[in-house]
């Protein structure tokens, strides 16, 4: 069975699993992270969303033999500060405005979210409601109000 | 023991309310669950109308009463590190129950809200109808039982400290968890927990606290778990390692709809790939297990399967439509020329798929077996377990695990049942996972409906109202069914079935519109049906309003003007005059937008809706990968009055939700049935509400208490906010639609192959990183 090994929320990790197992797979089925949700394993909900080198990407669509030991991961759970504990701006934005109903969504939110902002700032404008448009995460309880709002507060603050 | 002696706010004379301290070693409280029934409401203004079935005692009341005579008793349990544990026997599927009844407990208790821990229970089938999550219903049901047990737990705590400083307990006050004497001595609760506890079960009476009196209930409170959510630490079903052994398991499901395997011609391939377990045949397809969940998706798709048919392979939208239209029960009062309105509305089959697809783990031994699983109907799902499995009801345990959405859907328990039997087919633990194309195809969905109105109308007054809806049958069993059943005596409908029960409960027209009768009829097709947020009222408020529109038109009167003056009650008036103000009601809009009103009154709450449409074509035109644009609701001003709101904060929530949903049920989302089953298998194919479908101003405004007890709220602006938006596109495009949504017609998208029964997961990812 081939070895993958890549940075996960700051160590480095090496598993066993055949090339083409989606990364989804690998986080929840073998290393038991389960900040990423499935919603789809079509790169359609987001629920899943995740980093890569600081980029939001879908692991349920990318397979694990894909990734290089200095690809750094980051998962909902790897978000908050290592040494301190400290919430991310967007995780905070969260619970300030109370976004969550059953949560299953948000996870994936927030790394789109925080992503989405970066983009954003890196094209060097404030996020819009066009910016806003783009996301495509699905949540079903239908908390998209107070999500656009948590992340305006926080783009203040990242 | 003294039970309510201690100085608390209120007037002298209040009722008291029964409840136990049942012997165990710390402080353990309990009450019985059940409310009153409510009052009969008058009718007030123009051509009375009599009140309906559902003004008299609506669904939420039918199963409150339902759970009387059986139910058993909750309890509340007080630990020595001062913390208050209730386990709750109801699910939290994000409705924000949890938080709610964490706030009532801690406000009777005076205790802290983070020391109140509520867990969700296991099915406990002595509870009977009493543990079911349904009908907006856990506040209603809960407000008076858990108050009352803790309001006993704090009258026991302050005797158990009076006891030990030999003081009278008028001396004493309790606070934030502690209980101060008169000269400045403390206890904390849990260091009282043990005195305060009880050798024997004894009944106790308690006082409540007064509404007057709350410092707690009524304010915006976070919810208890946000935290865990924003950081990944909260648990569903398929995070949970609670099973070992419990490997992943899929299943390979028929081209339509309830089809059976006939024969699998590669089993043994199929067994010997990489990863793979197992593979078995049961009743709904074959099912695969495996080391992940990736390996499983490719065990499915290898299977090589030849099915039997299913039981609506010969069903399509416009077959279901015409039997529907033949079904429709007929009207009674003739058109009259020149003073009737005719309206016909049909509403798409709607799927209640939650994010979080059916799962469930299971481990079922010959001779028990263990169920995880997010269900509202726990009971039930215990009994059906035990059948098929063969085993007593017993043997059967059921954890209720906290759930990712619900809508309606886990009041079924599908994927309980079906890991259930894989499990024993294959005798090792599973953890089931419905793949997101199967959760829309062979999961629940709201059935297709069509709705006949007729309106008379003479001299300024509306002198007859005539709604006749038709249905594809509505599952109802799942417990609801039996709950109501064993009611039904006591129900002012007369001997009806299931549905029509509920449709009766739950349905009424708020409006004075002189006669006025709605009826129900199903079409017994076999669908995979089920309740979805607010069962029938969206379709039938979305019609009705409609109606209310053209009504308004043809007597020359403005739709808030018109509906003010045939409201019934006061209540109602006061939120659609709060709408209309706060949303600048008839303000000029631009040629292609408008504005649409909408009232809605269930679960003894009301709302009034109104929105701004934008139906312009430089916006119906947007162009998004993928994704259906039309028009955009832009502005949303919602006002809701539940009777007395617990936590405004989670009932603002609930209603942000329930615009949402009404948005997508007005515009986008829909299941279009083909030769037995849906063509959606994706959520770039099922139109749920968008980013880009989101109203960029939602302003949702809650009435301060009125009635001063809780009404349910999960469900109550669904059916507002879906006539709203109707109403405000017929307004803006000067076309009443006929048919819901508006881009049912259309299929805006490419079905994905029907087999094998699930896609393969994309590879390229990493190509679309942002
Ligand atoms: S599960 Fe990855 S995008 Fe849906
Ligand atoms: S909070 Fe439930 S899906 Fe988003």
């Amino acid at each position: 069975m081939p070895q993958h090994s890549f940075k996960l929320n700051g160590e480095t990790v090496t598993v066993e699993a055949p090339d083409d197992l989606r990364l989804l797979w690998v986080l929840r089925d073998i290393i038991g992270i389960t900040g990423p949700k499935y919603g789809c394993g079509l790169d359609v909900c987001k629920a899943c969303t995740s980093h890569i080198n600081c980029k939001a990407f879908n692991p349920c669509s990318v397979p694990v033999g894909e990734f290089t030991p200095t690809d750094e991961i980051t998962t909902i759970e790897g978000l908050a500060d290592r040494s301190t504990g400290a919430l991310h701006p967007m995780q905070q934005a969260w619970l300030d405005l109370d976004v969550a109903q059953c949560g299953y969504c948000q996870p994936g939110q927030i790394m789109a979210a925080i992503a989405k902002v970066r983009q954003a700032k890196a094209a060097g404008r404030e996020i819009g409601d066009d910016d806003l448009d783009e996301i495509r995460n699905i949540c079903r309880c239908g908390t998209y109000v107070r999500i656009r709002e948590a992340i305006k507060t926080a783009a203040a603050k990242m | 023991m003294a039970d309510d002696s201690s100085p608390r706010p209120g007037t002298p004379g209040r009722r008291r309310f029964l409840g136990y301290v049942l012997a165990a070693p710390t402080l353990l409280v309990a009450a019985q669950l059940g409310v009153d029934a409510a009052d009969p409401k008058s009718a007030e203004a123009s051509i009375p109308s009599p009140p309906e079935p559902a003004d008299l005692m609506d669904l939420g009341d039918a199963l409150t009463l339902a759970a009387l005579p059986t139910s058993n008793l909750i309890s509340i349990r007080i630990d020595s590190d001062g913390t208050a544990s209730f386990a709750m026997p109801r699910a939290e599927v994000g409705q924000g129950i949890s938080t709610a009844i964490a706030m009532l407990i801690a406000e009777e208790l005076d205790l802290p809200l983070d020391r109140v821990k509520v867990t969700l229970a296991d099915a406990r089938p002595e509870l009977v109808f009493n543990q079911f999550t349904g009908g907006s219903n856990t506040i209603r049901s809960m407000y008076r039982p858990v108050r009352t047990a803790a309001a006993i737990a704090r009258a026991r705590l302050l005797s158990a400290a009076a006891d030990r400083w030999q003081v009278p307990v008028s001396e004493l006050t309790a606070r934030d968890g502690v209980i101060t004497s008169r000269t400045g001595r403390t206890a904390t609760y849990g260091s009282l927990a043990e005195e305060a506890a009880s050798a024997r079960t004894t009944a106790v009476s308690a006082r409540l606290k007064e509404r007057s009196a709350f410092s707690l209930v009524g304010t915006p409170q976070n919810r208890l778990d946000a935290r865990a959510i924003v950081t990944g630490a909260k648990k569903f079903a398929l995070d949970l390692d609670v099973c070992p052994g419990a490997k992943p398991a899929m299943v390979r499901r028929p081209p339509t709809i309830n089809g059976t395997v006939d024969s699998v011609a590669n089993l043994a391939a199929v067994r010997a790939m990489p990863g793979v377990t197992d593979v078995a045949v049961i009743s709904t397809g074959v099912a695969v297990r495996g080391e992940t969940f990736g390996q499983c998706v490719d065990g499915v798709r290898a299977l090589e399967v030849t099915w039997h048919g299913g039981s609506v392979d010969g069903e399509s939208d416009d077959t279901v439509l015409r039997k529907l239209k033949a079904a429709t029960p007929p009207l009674a009062v003739p058109p009259l020329p020149g003073a009737s309105l005719d309206a016909e509305f049909v509403f798409a089959f709607a799927s209640n798929s939650a994010l979080e697809t059916n799962n469930a783990i299971a481990d079922v031994k010959p001779d028990r077996a263990e169920i995880w699983s997010s269900l509202k109907s726990p009971i039930d799902a215990q009994q059906m377990i035990a059948g098929r499995l063969g085993l007593p009801q017993s043997a059967v345990t059921v954890h209720v695990t906290e759930g990712g959405g619900s809508f309606g859907r886990k009041l079924f328990f599908d994927a309980a049942l079906e890991a259930a039997e894989i499990s024993q087919k294959m005798g090792k633990p599973v953890k089931l996972m419905w793949h997101r194309t199967d959760d829309f195809r062979h999961g629940r969905a709201h059935p297709m409906c069509f709705s006949r109105i007729r309106a008379t109308y003479a001299l300024g007054n509306v002198v007859s109202y005539e709604q006749r809806h038709a249905s594809v049958a509505t599952d109802f069993s799942h417990g609801l069914g039996e709950a109501l059943t064993a009611t039904a005596a006591k129900l002012p409908v007369g001997d009806l079935g299931f549905s029509e029960t509920v449709f009766e409960l739950t349905q009424s027209v708020p409006y004075n519109f002189g006669v006025t009768t709605q009826v129900l009829n199903e079409v017994p097709l076999k669908f995979h049906t089920g309740s979805m947020r607010d069962v029938y009222s969206p379709n039938v408020v979305c019609a009705r309003e409609l109606v209310v529109d053209r009504l308004a038109a043809k007597m020359h009167k403005d739709p808030v003007a018109f509906r003010r003056s045939f409201l019934k009650e006061d209540r109602y008036r006061a939120v659609l005059d709060k709408v209309a103000e706060l949303g600048d009601w008839g303000r000029k809009m631009p040629a292609g937008t408008a504005q649409g009103v909408a009232v809605h009154t269930e679960f003894k709450g009301c709302t009034a809706v109104l929105v701004e449409i934008d139906c312009r074509p430089e916006t119906t035109g947007r162009k998004i990968p993928d994704a259906v644009t039309g028009p955009r609701v832009t502005k949303v001003v919602m006002v809701v009055d539940v009777g007395l709101p617990v936590n405004p904060r989670g009932l603002e929530a609930q209603m942000i939700g329930c615009v949402s949903d009404g948005i997508g049920l007005a515009l986008t989302e829909s299941l279009h049935i083909s030769g037995g089953l849906p063509l959606e298998g994706s959520w770039d194919d099922f139109f749920y509400t968008r980013q880009w479908n989101t109203p960029t101003d939602v302003q949702i405004v809650i009435m301060p208490p009125t009635t001063g007890e809780p009404g349910g709220a999960g469900e109550l602006g669904v059916a507002g906010s879906f006539a709203a938006v109707a109403c405000a596109y017929a307004r803006a495009t000067g076309t009443v639609p006929a048919s819901f949504p508006i881009n049912h017609g259309t299929l805006s998208f490419v079905p994905l192959p029907r087999e094998p029964s699930i896609p393969q997961s994309p590879t390229d990812g990493l190509d679309h990183a942002f």
